[in-house]
C-alpha cells in the first residue's frame, strides 16, 4: 500500500481493498507481451454485456409483458418513446454482436489451444456462459411476441416434447398453458431480465477469476510461467497498464464504430438479426412461409433439421453443444497453438470452419433434398472434428514449441 | 467420553441434515407447481362450431380451437380412392402408433365420409403444416400427390394427415374430438358429451 495521498481514501482502502484489487486484476496484471487482435474479443464481450444490461433496463421502462400488450409495447418503444428506437436497436444489435464476439473469442480458443492445461476450467466456464447466452437470447427473442417469436418458441419448446414419457407434460409446464400465451411471456420475461443475467454475471466473474489465477495464453502457445523474475512475474509478460491498455482501447473504439454502423444503418441485418416476419404480431394459427432462427443459432438448427427423427434431432443438437465442453480433454497435442501443430490439425481446422459456415447458411434457408444432404455432411464433419481430435492430435508430428515468447 | 461426544455429534448432524433435506425438497414444490397452467388457462378452451357446407371440393379451411389451428378438408371421391396408393410412402397408414379416436370408421379418419378434421400442429415441433393439394412435382418431393408439407423441418403428410416415412415428424397428425350435425361441425367434444 503505497498510497499516502488522502486520509479519506486511506481510511476506505484499509477497509476495502480497492487499490489491491485494481492492481492485481487490472493495472499490474501481467499479460503476455506478444498477443494479436484475436485476444481482444474477451474484453469486447464484457463491453457488450454492459451495453446489454443498460439498454435492457431502459427497454423495460416501456415493455409490457402480456399477450395483448407485448407486441404493441415494442411499437410504442420504437415510435412513441423518445430515442426508444435507438435503445431497442442497441439491444438487438448488441445480441448479435455478443454472439459475434463470443464466436470469435471461442474460435481464438480453438486456434491457439487456450483450453490447454492449466486453462481447462476457464474454457468450461466460458462454454457455460455461451450456453446461458443461448438461452438468454432465445428468451429475449420471444418477448416481442411477433410471428417469429411465437413460431420460434413453438419449435424450441416442442423440443422438450421429444423427451420420452415426460415430454408432453414438460412442454405444457414450460409454457404454463396449452399454447405460447401471456403466461409464457411473463415467465420468459422474468427469466430474461433477472434470473439468467444474474447467472451470466456470476459465470463471467468465475471465468475471469479462473483466468487471472492461471494467466492468459498467447498465440505461440508458450508457457510463460516457466521463466519468472525475482518477484515471481513471468519474464515474457508486461503489466496491463500502461503497455496493453491502449490496445484494448483501440479495439473497443473500432468495435464501437462497427456497432454503431450496424445499429444505425442495418439494424435488421438483412433479416438475419431481426427477422422480417417478426414485424407482424404473433398468429397462433399461421406458421410463416419460412421459419429460420437468427444467424447465431443457425448451425445448430441445421443439425436439428438434418436428422429425420424427433428425439434424434434433439440429441444431436444437444451433443453438438455438449461436446464443446470436453475439448480440453480431446486435444492431445503437445503444442497448444495451431502454429506448431501438425498438418492434420490444420486440415481438420480448415474443414471444420468451412462446414460450420455452411451449416450456418443452411440453417437460414428453406429445406430441399440437396440441402438436407449437405446438412447431414456438415453435421458429420462437425462431430468428426471433435471426436477424431484425440487421434489426429496425437499421431501427427508437431513442431517444437519455443521456450520464450 | 470423547467417543460419546463424537457419536452424539454425528447423530445430531445426521438428524439436522435429514430434516433440512426434507424441508428443502418440500419447499421446491410451490416453485415447480406454480409453472403449471393456471386455473384460468385450464378453463379456456370450449368447443367451436363451424358450418362446412359451403366448402369447395378439395378446399381446406382452418378453425381455431384452444388457440391452435384445426384443419378441415373436403375431399373429392377420387382423392379418397387414391388414398391407398400413397400408403407405401407412409410410416403408419393405419394410425397404430397414436391414440386414433375414430379408427377404421372412414378413410377420412373423421366421423364423416367426406371431410377430414385434423389438428394443424406438426407432430415434430409444432409448426402448422401447409396444404399443397396439387398433384405435381414439388421442391421437396418430385412425385408429390398432394398433402401437407411442414415448412419448418420438411415433414410430409398425405391429404388426411398421415405421416410419410423418413421425415422428422414421428406420428400422424392428431384427430381432435368432433362430431357432425348435418353440415355443422363441432370441434372439441364428442357427440352427446355436452
Amino acid at each position: 500500500m503505497t498510497q499516502q495521498s488522502s486520509g479519506f481514501f486511506n481510511w476506505i482502502n484499509a477497509r476495502l481493498p480497492i487499490v489491491n484489487t485494481y492492481e492485481r486484476h487490472l493495472s499490474k496484471h501481467p499479460v503476455p507481451k506478444k498477443v494479436n487482435f484475436w485476444y481482444m474479443f474477451g474484453a469486447l464481450a464484457s463491453v457488450v454485456l454492459i451495453i446489454q444490461i443498460v439498454s435492457g433496463i431502459w427497454l423495460m421502462f416501456g415493455y409490457e409483458n402480456t399477450e395483448e400488450g407485448a407486441f404493441a409495447s415494442i411499437e410504442y418503444i420504437m415510435r412513441d418513446i423518445e430515442y426508444g428506437w435507438v435503445i431497442r436497436y442497441m439491444h438487438t444489435t448488441g445480441a448479435s454482436m455478443f454472439f459475434a464476439v463470443v464466436y470469435l473469442h471461442m474460435f481464438r480458443g480453438l486456434l491457439y489451444g487456450s483450453y490447454h492445461k492449466p486453462r481447462e476450467l476457464v474454457w468450461v466456464f466460458g462454454m457455460t456462459i455461451y450456453l446461458v447466452m443461448m438461452a438468454e437470447g432465445f428468451l429475449g427473442y420471444v418477448l416481442p411476441y411477433g410471428q417469429m417469436s411465437y413460431w420460434g418458441a413453438q419449435v424450441i419448446i416442442s423440443l422438450f416434447g421429444a423427451i420420452p414419457y415426460i415430454g408432453e407434460s414438460l412442454e405444457i409446464w414450460v409454457r404454463g398453458d396449452y399454447y405460447i400465451s401471456g403466461a409464457t411471456i411473463s415467465r420468459f420475461f422474468a427469466l430474461h431480465v433477472v434470473a439468467l443475467p444474474l447467472i451470466l454475471i456470476a459465470l463471467v466473474f468465475m471465468h475471469l477469476v479462473a483466468l487471472h489465477e492461471v494467466g492468459a495464453g498467447n498465440p505461440e502457445g508458450v508457457d510463460i510461467e516457466k521463466y519468472l523474475d525475482e518477484d515471481g512475474v513471468p519474464l515474457d509478460s508486461v503489466p496491463f497498464f500502461p503497455y496493453k491498455v491502449l490496445n484494448a482501447l483501440v479495439a473497443i473504439g473500432i468495435f464501437g464504430i462497427v456497432f454503431s454502423i450496424i445499429m444505425f444503418f442495418f439494424p435488421e441485418g438483412g433479416g438475419y438479426m431481426l427477422e422480417l416476419a417478426n414485424f407482424e404480431e404473433a398468429n397462433p394459427l399461421s406458421t410463416p412461409e419460412h421459419i429460420a432462427p437468427v444467424w447465431y443459432y443457425s448451425p445448430y438448427y441445421a443439425m436439428l433439421r438434418a436428422v429425420p427423427d424427433k428425439l434424434g434431432g434433439l440429441v444431436v443438437m444437444g451433443a453438438a453443444i455438449a461436446i464443446l465442453f470436453v475439448v480440453p480433454w480431446l486435444d492431445r497435442s503437445k503444442a497448444a497453438s495451431i502454429r506448431y501443430k501438425g498438418i492434420l490439425s490444420k486440415i481438420a481446422m480448415t474443414v471444420f470452419i468451412v462446414s460450420w459456415l455452411m451449416l450456418a447458411w443452411l440453417g437460414t434457408v428453406p429445406v430441399t433434398a440437396l440441402r438436407t444432404n449437405l446438412s447431414i455432411i456438415g453435421t458429420i464433419i462437425y462431430f468428426a472434428f471433435f471426436l477424431l481430435m484425440p487421434i489426429y492430435t496425437s499421431i501427427e508430428k508437431t513442431k517444437p514449441v519455443p521456450d520464450r515468447l | 467420553m470423547e467417543e460419546k461426544i463424537t457419536t452424539r455429534r454425528k447423530v445430531l448432524i445426521g438428524m439436522t441434515s435429514a430434516v433440512g433435506a426434507v424441508g428443502a425438497s418440500l419447499a421446491v414444490v410451490p416453485f415447480i407447481a406454480s409453472w403449471n397452467p393456471s386455473a384460468k388457462a385450464k378453463a379456456v378452451g370450449g368447443p367451436v362450431k363451424v358450418d362446412v357446407s359451403k366448402m369447395q371440393i378439395g378446399q381446406k379451411i382452418q378453425v381455431s380451437w384452444r388457440k391452435q389451428p384445426v384443419f378441415v378438408i373436403r375431399h373429392s371421391k377420387e382423392a379418397l380412392e387414391g388414398l391407398s396408393q400413397v400408403e407405401s410412402k407412409l410410416d403408419d397408414p393405419s394410425s397404430l402408433k397414436i391414440d386414433e379416436p375414430y379408427r377404421d370408421v372412414n378413410p377420412t379418419r373423421s366421423t364423416s365420409t367426406e371431410y377430414t378434421v385434423i389438428a394443424g400442429v406438426c407432430t415434430h415441433l409444432g409448426c402448422a403444416p401447409k396444404y399443397y393439394p396439387e398433384m405435381e412435382s414439388q421442391p421437396w418431393d418430385e412425385s408429390w400427390v398432394g398433402g401437407f408439407f411442414c415448412p419448418c423441418h420438411g415433414s410430409m403428410f398425405d391429404i388426411v394427415g398421415r405421416v410419410f416415412k423418413g421425415v422428422p415428424a414421428p406420428t400422424n397428425l392428431k384427430v381432435p374430438p368432433h362430431y357432425f350435425d348435418g353440415s355443422i361441425l363441432t370441434i372439441g367434444e364428442e357427440r352427446g358429451t355436452a
